[in-house]
């Protein structure tokens, strides 16, 4: 099962998502300050890649400039060759914070976007998401009386029920204790692996980008650039104690500039 | 440490019963003992009161009350919440026309008086339309309000579903800014309450306003004005909590959980 | 082009001007003034010496009634706050007078103050009390557990206790009631003195309109009020600017 191997040399040509000299410099108390500076990245279809950073590096306005909310200071972004504009429910991201509407029930939550669909299809897909994501049981309660993983899970369901071809999670399982965040990562390579989605996924774990990762693209510290790329060539699904992946495990904290002896 | 309390059931009765009853007593004994022949004893105003509900005056007068609130606030809520709505969405425009309500808000509806009256003439509409003018500004400040903190978060989200203008006002920022909204709006119509008992006193003679003025000037039937004032404020009373059963509903609730 | 932040503003509020007197240029013979006659009228006002007179009345009344009903109703809301069975005991009877608009008190007010300054300062005393009241009340009850919690956890006397935790707790939302309220008590200010005064800016317009329909005088005594009424709003939130009442919100 060498997944993706494959998928990186079918469609090396014609990448999914293309990003060429990036920048991005907000304004702060009338200061310039760069936060993204000159990242050139390619993506291909169906890939699956990990940003890992410091903390206030510039991930999160990274994947805001690639989701189509900010738009750049300088460089662009394309998405199947065509320059990202704004928003796109083909593309959905998945906010750090969270981003579920407390006016709406889980269902409401998950059902948000598929307005357009006959009702009897869109009751499926929900109870099909409420089920993925774990939550049968809560269909009717309101975000306040879930928990702050809950919450999480209902924001990455929402996003994968309108069926998007990229989908960018900005640390999504954060804020989940560490036997959810395990089952979560699982769930989400299951899905990805099903569906063949293009995933571009912001963490600061170097344990979680190894094991879900095609590709880790490392980034410096504030202005965020490309440090270095490291490619995981471990089949799904992946042994954490193989001698391999605990190789690029230890590169990857290298790259870092962390020391592995504490 | 300071517990949690709920009230049991009889204190919720048995507190009010006694403040209330200790407030009559004060009240009944003052009037003995000023040997005032003026001002009303308890007794006189529930005299007052049973006199009045017997002259069907007093539903005429709850009626026009009534129906001028009800007509003037719904103008200001057709008017205020629209216009409060863009102006929240719209921040360059609210930066343009704020300095106009700004000065226009602080003009006590009484005032426009003269001019309502320059406007519609001595009756009916010179009345709504200062309720209209009382209950407009706080709802269109609790619209700017509203739409104006709404988690920029949430719009991103509903644009990232691909909502367009429209869609994106009636089915995030609407909802968001509900809870701000009713709160806007339950203010606007205790305003509105307040307003067409001033008004009535003034412009009209119909209405529980003028019954408390009336009852002063033809008379001195002290016991009748301040049985209409207790009118006015139980009627006011049950006006606000039939408004708050309104944020019970459940798609409302939730941003009303930490203020109940 | 870029603009100082003002000018759009004052640039809307020219236009509104200008369709306003031409409105009344198209009109001739109503009784409504024009701009300019308005600015006239605010002219004449200033020269004699009345417009001063008449705000100074309104706001001497308005201070009498707001500081009073401050400090009668801000430290009773406080402790019937605190005490629960305080709050049972009078939360109804004060949402039955809260609804009575303080024009309806009139009638009392002359009863016992006679027809003069003390009547007004009266009804803007019953036109501030019963909100304050309830912000105070709120104010206490919102405070969040955890700040009480973490108070006694650390011993505090009685005294220490009120002025570093409650005290802070409540501020910001009491100062957000008193600014509320200042805005009502300047309209009931307004309208006592179109019944029961005779001086003031609400004396004034029923004045000017009474006495030769001089809708001229009406028109900028509303202004001034209305001006008059933003700056006291602007004081307000000023002093919530303040470092020492402010910690977030
Ligand atoms: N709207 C903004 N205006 C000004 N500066 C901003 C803005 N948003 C972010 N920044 C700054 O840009 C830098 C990068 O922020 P960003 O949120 O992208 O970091 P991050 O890598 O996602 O951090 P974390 O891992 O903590 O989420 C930070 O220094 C932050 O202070
Ligand atoms: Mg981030």
């Amino acid at each position: 099962m060498s997944l993706p191997h494959t998928v990186i040399a079918a469609s090396a040509a014609k990448p999914k998502l293309q990003v060429t000299g990036l920048s991005v410099v907000y304004q702060s108390n009338g200061k310039p300050l760069a936060a993204v500076e000159d990242i050139n990245l390619e993506i291909s279809d169906g890939e699956f890649v990990c940003l890992v950073g410091p903390s206030g590096c510039g991930k999160s306005t990274l994947m805001n400039a690639m989701g189509g909310f900010l738009s750049p200071s300088r460089g662009s972004v394309a998405i199947d060759g065509e320059t990202v504009s704004g928003p796109d429910r083909r593309r959905i991201l998945v906010f750090q914070e969270y981003a579920v509407f407390p006016w709406l029930t889980v269902e409401g939550n998950i059902g948000f976007g598929l307005s357009k669909l006959p009702r009897e299809e869109r009751e499926q897909r929900i109870a099909h998401y409420v089920e993925l994501v774990r939550l049968q049981g809560f269909e009717h309660a309101y975000p306040s009386d879930l928990s702050g993983g809950m919450k999480q899970r209902l924001q990455v369901a929402r996003a994968l029920a309108v069926n998007p071809d990229v989908l960018f999670l900005d640390e999504p399982f954060g804020a989940l204790d560490s036997i959810t965040r395990v089952l979560m990562r699982a769930e989400l390579l299951r899905i990805w692996q099903a569906e063949r989605r293009t995933i571009v996924f912001v963490t600061h774990e170097t344990d979680e980008a190894v094991q879900l990762a095609d590709r880790v693209v490392v980034l410096s510290s504030r202005p965020a650039r490309i440090q270095d790329i490291l490619t995981i060539d471990i089949p799904h699904p992946r042994n954490i104690s193989s001698p391999r992946y605990l190789a690029l495990r230890d590169e990857l904290l290298k790259m870092i500039g962390l020391a592995y002896e504490i | 440490m300071k517990k949690i309390r709920q009230p049991r059931r009889w204190e919720i009765w048995l507190w009010p019963l006694v403040t209330a009853a200790l407030l009559l007593a004060v009240w009944q004994y003052s009037v003995l003992w000023t040997r005032t022949n003026v001002f009303p004893s308890p007794l006189g105003v529930w005299h007052g009161i049973l006199g009045l509900s017997h002259e069907h005056v007093l539903w005429a007068d709850i009626g026009a009350s009534l129906r001028r609130v009800a007509v003037g606030f719904g103008a200001a809520v057709l008017v205020g919440i629209p216009l409060g709505l863009c102006l929240g969405w719209f921040p360059a425009l609210h930066q343009v026309v704020n300095p106009v309500l700004e000065i226009l808000r602080p003009i006590s509806p009484i005032a426009w008086i003269p001019v309502a009256i320059v406007f519609f003439g001595v009756g009916d509409p010179a009345a709504i339309f200062l309720v209209f003018l009382g209950a407009f500004f706080p709802i269109v400040v609790a619209c700017v309000g509203g739409v104006s903190s709404v988690p920029p978060l949430f719009r991103r989200a509903g644009r990232n579903f691909g909502l367009s203008n429209a869609q994106l006002l009636r089915r995030v920022v609407f909802p968001a800014a509900l809870p701000q909204i009713l709160i806007g709006l339950r203010i606007a119509l205790g305003i509105g309450w307040l307003v067409v008992v001033a008004g009535e006193m003034i412009a009209v003679d119909s209405g529980l306003g003028y019954l408390v003025i009336d009852s002063r000037n033809s008379g001195k039937r002290y016991d009748l004005v301040v049985a209409a004032m207790l009118i006015i404020g139980i009627i006011g009373l049950i006006l606000d909590a039939g408004f708050r059963t309104i944020e019970r509903i459940r798609s409302v609730r939730w941003g009303f959980r930490h203020a109940v | 082009m870029r603009f100082p932040i003002w000018v759009r503003p004052v640039l809307f509020i020219l236009a509104l001007l200008a369709l306003w007197q031409i409105a009344i240029d198209l009109h001739p013979g109503q009784l409504l003034p024009g701009p300019i006659a308005v600015f006239a009228a605010t002219g004449e006002l200033l020269q004699h010496g009345l417009l001063l007179k008449h705000v100074v009345a309104s706001l001497f009344r308005v201070t009498w009634g707001f500081v009073l009903a401050s400090i009668t109703a801000i430290p009773l809301g406080l402790i019937l706050g605190w005490y629960r069975r305080g709050e049972w005991a009078f939360n109804p009877l004060v949402q039955v007078f809260r609804p009575i608009s303080p024009l309806a008190w009139i009638p009392i007010a002359i009863l016992w103050f006679g027809i003069g300054d003390l009547s007004s300062i009266f009804l803007i005393f019953v036109g501030s009390f019963f909100p304050l009241l309830l912000t105070a009340m709120s104010a206490v009850q919102n405070i969040p557990a955890v700040y009480i919690n973490a108070g006694s956890n650390f011993g505090l006397s009685s005294s220490d206790f009120v002025a570093r935790v409650i005290y802070p707790a409540v501020a910001p939302r009491l100062l957000v009631g008193m600014r509320i309220t200042l805005g009502i008590a300047w309209l009931v200010v307004v309208a006592a003195e179109m019944i029961a005064v005779n001086s003031g800016l609400g004396f004034l317009i029923v004045d000017a309109r009474n006495a030769g329909n001089r809708y001229d005088l009406v028109v900028a005594g509303m202004l001034i009020i209305g001006i008059i009424g933003l700056l006291l709003d602007l004081g307000m939130r000023s002093i919530g600017r303040i470092k020492y009442f402010q910690w977030g919100d």
